[in-house]
């Protein structure tokens, strides 16, 4: 677009300037947008940080590094990285095997796919604790294997799994969709087995895209709190999540602790967002390139 | 009717073309689609299924019971109340957010953008924090809005806030994209041809980005009606009155009452479905007028 733009812009100076006056409506379409985005967004946001700035240093370091503070985010933190990990390995396999074979009921399979996006976590989370239960679809044959899912921390693994599946299978899809088949075809011609054509040709270019899903599940995995609360068993130290302790915190009147935990976590995730920011440059343009 | 014709010379190329480009060997291919199937009937397929089984184990009367019940009821009609509220709110500021990102330059677009998609990296519960710190008892306003006797937390204002705040990016991450890539050329003819602005608007923008529109409506109605976190911690609970959808399944389960629970759950999970169906139907839609367009200069 661009760069067709451009020619143009060079020989006749004036038109180029021409459109921004054309369209109309600049002003009032970003005036609108920035008034909402401060009513809804900005300034309920500053609320938070605000209100932890009424606390001293000494009192907001002691409320998120207490004990059970710090057991919570190992929890979240811990859980929504291995979810994010399963992610990207059966997501990965997911999209590539949507992409590149054929199979019966495989649109119904693709459309299936953003189920956790569509379903309200609250469903996945009684649904979820239903199957894994001792005495669940899911869980009387993992119970008789001695592993017990609901209610401990594995519970937590699997809520998670289910509200990041969608990520990393969409962000890779459109990558091996574009990808050049020509290169592994000519990985092939000149010797290289599968394996190596994978390993060589296909992963370095679907990484970034693997990444950044990983990044988008671990990220919404972290704040997740529908799914979650009914599969834990929320016992403080063992299966309580951090989005839990900000909500028992406000259940006791502790606005303040609330708050402080809820700044760590905003922290988290702004650096989260910026890092999935510079992934996403990264995947365009390594598309780009190729 | 030109596609019909181009298809069946087209159809054995591309068949052949997918046999010979799959390069590994069989059982390979075999494996890894057996892994994913495994994966997705584990993470997705039982888990819905199971959703409706469990709402019907007691059969249909016990189901419609539960569905009929006053709170449910009640439940139900303020979920509707609080999407009828807010995807309207979110369309128009992404229409808005879109035409200024998409048509214009300006600088701090980046940062615009950014902006826009926070409330997706925010978790749910601290969104309702926010609205506690602002509207509680000890909040900016709460003060003030008791003088006035205005009640906001744990009621339903707060609930449309919540949702209007977690469904805030949809439609305009949906329209950003879009918009952009159309880029400026067809409303600057018909303004040039002499239409006025709105009517640019109507005729030449919105029958361009319909689709993409409805995109972005479906899935901030899936999330506004499914909304859980957020609305928990501001909604204050009250049976009958402040209890939406998700919550009131909460409340069922928490009193061992699962079959109720999945009663209500599995509405939830039809919405879920209908939502899916019609976001197929879109990408197909575009996929077909994709390939119309492609195949045009044949």
């Amino acid at each position: 677009m661009t760069s067709l733009a451009m020619p143009g812009s060079t020989a006749l100076a004036k038109p180029a300037k021409a459109p921004g006056r054309v369209i109309p409506g600049f002003g009032i379409s970003l005036g609108f947008t920035l008034f909402y985005l401060a009513l809804i967004v900005l300034i309920p946001l500053s609320a938070v940080f605000l209100k932890t700035s009424s606390m001293s240093w000494v009192d907001f370091w002691a409320t998120v590094t207490s004990e059970r503070v710090m057991a919570s985010y190992r929890l979240s933190f811990g859980a929504s990285l291995i979810a994010a990990a399963i992610n990207v390995v059966f997501g990965g396999i997911v999209a590539w095997v949507l992409v590149r074979y054929q199979f019966p009921g495989k649109r119904f399979v693709d459309a299936l796919v953003d189920l956790p996006f569509a379903l309200p976590t609250a469903v996945a989370g009684i649904v979820l604790t239903a199957l894994y239960a001792h005495n669940g679809w899911i869980g009387q044959y993992l119970a008789d294997l001695g592993i017990k899912v609901a209610f401990t921390p594995l519970g937590v693994v699997v809520a998670l799994t289910f509200i990041g599946l969608p990520f990393v299978v969409r962000t890779v899809q459109p990558v091996l969709e574009e990808a050049e088949r020509e290169l592994e075809e000519a990985s092939a011609s000149l010797g290289a087995s599968s394996l190596q054509t994978f390993v060589r040709v296909v992963l370095p270019s679907i990484t970034p895209a693997l990444l950044t899903g990983f990044a988008l599940a671990f990220a919404r995995a972290t704040g997740e709190y529908g799914s979650v609360i009914f599969i834990a068993g929320n016992l403080p130290m063992v299966s309580e999540i951090t989005p839990l302790l900000i909500i028992s915190k406000l259940e006791q009147y502790d606005y303040a602790g609330a708050t402080a935990i809820a700044v760590v976590m905003l922290v988290f995730s702004f650096i989260l967002l910026l890092a999935i920011n510079l992934l996403q440059a990264w995947t365009r343009k390594r598309g780009g390139k190729s | 009717m030109s596609a019909d014709k181009l298809a069946p010379a087209h159809l054995p190329a591309t068949s052949r073309r997918l046999d010979t480009n799959v390069l590994e060997p069989r059982w390979v291919r075999y494996t890894l689609i057996a892994v994913a199937l495994v994966f997705l009937t584990l993470f997705l397929f039982v888990p819905l299924a199971a959703v409706f089984t469990e709402a019907l184990r007691k059969g249909w009367g016990v189901y419609a019971e539960a569905i009929v019940d006053p709170d449910a009821l009640s439940a139900i009609r303020l979920t509707l109340i609080a999407a009828a509220i807010s995807v309207p709110l979110n369309l128009v500021f992404g229409v808005a957010a879109a035409w200024a990102i998409a048509k214009f330059e300006f600088r701090g677009k980046s940062i615009l953008l950014t902006l826009i998609d926070l409330p997706f990296s925010i978790s749910p519960v601290i969104a309702g924090l926010m609205y506690v710190l602002l509207f509680g008892a000890s909040g900016w306003f709460g003060p003030w809005l008791e003088e006035h006797d205005i009640k906001i937390l744990f009621a339903v204002p707060g609930i449309v806030l919540a949702t209007v705040f977690i469904t805030f990016p949809f439609v305009a991450r949906e329209l950003i994209p879009l918009m952009q890539q159309q880029g400026t050329e067809e409303e600057e003819a018909a303004l040039v041809l002499g239409a006025s602005g709105w009517s640019t608007f109507w005729r030449v923008t919105i029958p361009n980005i319909k689709w993409g529109l409805l995109y972005g409506v479906i899935l901030c109605n899936a999330r506004a009606m499914g909304e859980f976190g957020a609305v928990s911690v501001v909604s204050g609970h009250i049976r009958g009155e402040t209890n939406t959808m998700p919550l009131h399944v909460e409340i069922l389960y928490n009193e061992y009452n699962f079959t109720a629970a999945f009663a209500v759950a599995s509405l939830l999970a039809l919405l879920a479905l209908v939502t899916l169906a019609i976001k197929s139907f879109i990408e197909w839609r575009l996929h077909q007028a994709r390939s119309a367009s492609l195949d045009a200069p044949h």
